[in-house]
């Protein structure tokens, strides 16, 4: 688990590790057409450790800044289930949000780095 | 297509028995489907992505074609897209894992007449475990065989309680088998993840691996097998797990009759990539001096396994295949899409069943703004909605027959329940081809 620094703009950065995945819900919303609601809000919606929440002072629904090295998006967070993720790690269903943090350098391998990535987190107020 | 069901039923419902739902990799073929009209409303046996495949489709109702958003007639459309990729240098054939077998033949052969590349969506999915297919192999298993023998089953990086509902009821975990009979109560499951997902709730262990941290987790299971003696504070410093659960483990897997390695996107898409699925591929080949032992990567799309299948017999490689100089080349980084539209090099692309314009990196994605391109999808994307010329085919497994491979290299026929006014993606890449030809020898 990272140690959160603070911004120019005075607000707390921490780092987490981001993993993108495939959700039921979002698979769903696939079929039913990426702009409807499921999927929409399935693919923009930050699943945290409930203790990350707490340790950060977020409530769900909550709006953040997510940075990688390559990109940024803002998303809104949520309470995983208890247990589901450990402290200082992310999931987000596959969607826009995960592919804006995507980098594109595969390392000859033809596959971007999709899962376990580094990332910065930013409340936003 | 037969009709059956028992009981009284609605005037004007008809039911489709043995459909193949084309959703996932599973390509369960034991769907019977009620139909009103034109609609699916009812896709009995189907998990919750099923039915929402079933009951979402909706191709009808937009136009088949669409030049540079408006529409237009499908000939005018063949037309525009043969002359764009006939003209473009370093022309991109992409994506093929949601059609069937027979236009993913026509899409590599448009790529083969135009001397351009044609990579699919298995360079961002187990594109990885391809190559580690070459570096050492796989020992692997129909999922039938899986079902009637395998007694202890683990899943590595993957989720299907979510991406594959019915992996558990169908294949792996529920159903009685031959040499299983008491079908649950007979087999051993374990999860290997970094998160405790639904997937989890089906096991009897769960392992929590630290985050990037596979490969060391696979090699330390590679070690014990073997019988080297490990550090324990090295190895849960290395994998996040303490050494006597991977001992217990590793134990297990030597013990069991037959033990079967499900690996997803989770070792793919992860630190390590290919040296993650070749870490496992060789685990379970080890394995194999003791006991039987298999490895089957869980395949996302419903027909992406056809599509390693049919470019591999057309061109000698699964995926990621340049013809630039008459011959077909294989180099993942180099001709895979991901690379190539985020280097600036396709000045044309052919996409056919994928949204790269969702799924891809920010700057593959300004590249494709940038060029002119072809895109065939039944539903609107990101990708269709910017494309040259757009064509809604019909829907493959609902409107159309054909071929498709489920995920463990077997073919499935399909049954489709209804009829569309829209033509096939076969026959509008038939016709590409065709107008290709004609305008390059005349």
């Amino acid at each position: 688990m990272g140690t959160s620094s603070t911004s120019a703009a005075g607000s707390s950065r921490t780092p987490f590790v981001l993993i993108a995945g495939r959700t039921a819900a979002q698979g769903c919303g696939i079929s039913e057409g990426k702009s409807g609601e499921r999927y929409t809000a399935e693919t923009t919606c930050l699943q945290m450790a409930p203790e990350d929440l707490a340790r950060l002072g977020l409530r769900p629904g909550d709006r953040v800044r997510l940075a990688s090295p390559t990109g940024e998006a803002e998303t809104v967070v949520a309470a995983a289930r208890p247990g589901e993720l450990p402290p200082g790690v992310l999931f987000i269903a596959y969607g826009e949000v995960s592919s804006r943090l995507m980098g594109a350098d595969t390392h000859g391998s033809g596959m971007p780095d999709s899962k376990g990535l580094d990332v910065v987190l930013e409340k936003l107020s | 297509m037969s009709s059956g069901g028992d009981g009284p039923r609605p005037l004007g419902q008809r039911k489709v028995a043995d459909v193949a739902c084309t959703f996932c990799g599973c390509v369960c073929d034991d769907i019977e489907l009620t139909v009103e009209g034109d609609r699916i409303v009812e896709a009995r046996n189907a998990c919750v992505l099923g039915k929402a495949w079933f009951l979402g489709h909706g191709a009808e109702h937009r136009p088949a074609c669409l030049i540079e958003g408006r529409p237009a007639p499908v000939e005018e459309g063949i037309e525009q897209a043969a002359r764009i990729l006939v003209e473009a240098r370093y022309p991109l054939v992409y994506g093929l894992s949601d059609t069937t077998c027979e236009a993913q033949r026509r899409a590599v052969a448009i790529a083969d007449w135009i001397g351009g590349t044609v990579d699919t969506t298995t360079s961002v999915c187990h594109g990885p475990s391809g190559m580690a297919f070459q570096s050492v192999g796989e020992v692997t298993a129909t999922l039938g065989e899986i079902r009637h023998r395998a007694d202890l089953v683990i899943y590595w990086g993957g989720n299907p309680a979510e991406s594959h509902p019915r992996h558990f009821t169908r294949y792996t975990l529920m159903p009685a088998g031959l040499f299983v009979p008491r079908g649950r109560k007979d087999r051993y499951c374990v999860v290997v993840d970094v998160r405790r997902t639904k997937s989890a709730a089906a096991a009897d262990l769960f392992i929590r691996v630290a985050p990037r941290r596979d490969f060391e987790a696979l090699w330390t299971l590679r070690a014990l097998v073997k019988g080297v003696t490990l550090d324990a504070g090295r190895v849960e410093a290395d994998t996040g797990v303490p050494l006597d659960v991977w001992e217990q483990l590793a134990q297990r897997m030597k013990q069991a009759r037959f033990g079967v390695l499900f690996f997803g996107m989770g070792l793919t898409m992860t630190r390590g990539k290919h040296l993650n699925s070749e870490a496992l591929l060789a685990l379970a080949r080890d394995l194999n001096q003791w006991t039987r032992f298999v490895a089957k990567p869980v395949r996302g799309h419903g027909n992406v396994t056809g599509a390693d299948n049919v470019v591999a017999w057309t061109t000698g490689y699964p995926f990621g295949v340049n013809f630039s100089r008459g011959f077909p080349r294989f180099n993942p980084g180099e001709y895979t899409a991901a690379d190539i539209l985020a280097r600036g090099e396709a000045d044309a692309a052919l996409i056919v069943s994928a949204d790269p314009m969702a799924n891809f990196s920010q700057p593959a994605r300004q590249h494709l703004a940038r060029i002119p391109y072809i895109a065939l999808d039944p539903k609107e994307t990101p990708t269709t909605r910017q494309a040259r010329v757009a064509f809604a085919p019909a829907v493959y497994g609902i409107h159309t027959g054909g071929t498709v491979y489920r995920m463990d290299d077997v073919p499935i026929p399909l049954r489709p329940a209804l009829e569309s006014p829209n033509p096939s993606d076969e026959a509008i890449l038939s016709g590409i081809e065709q107008r290709v030809r004609e305008l390059l020898f005349g």
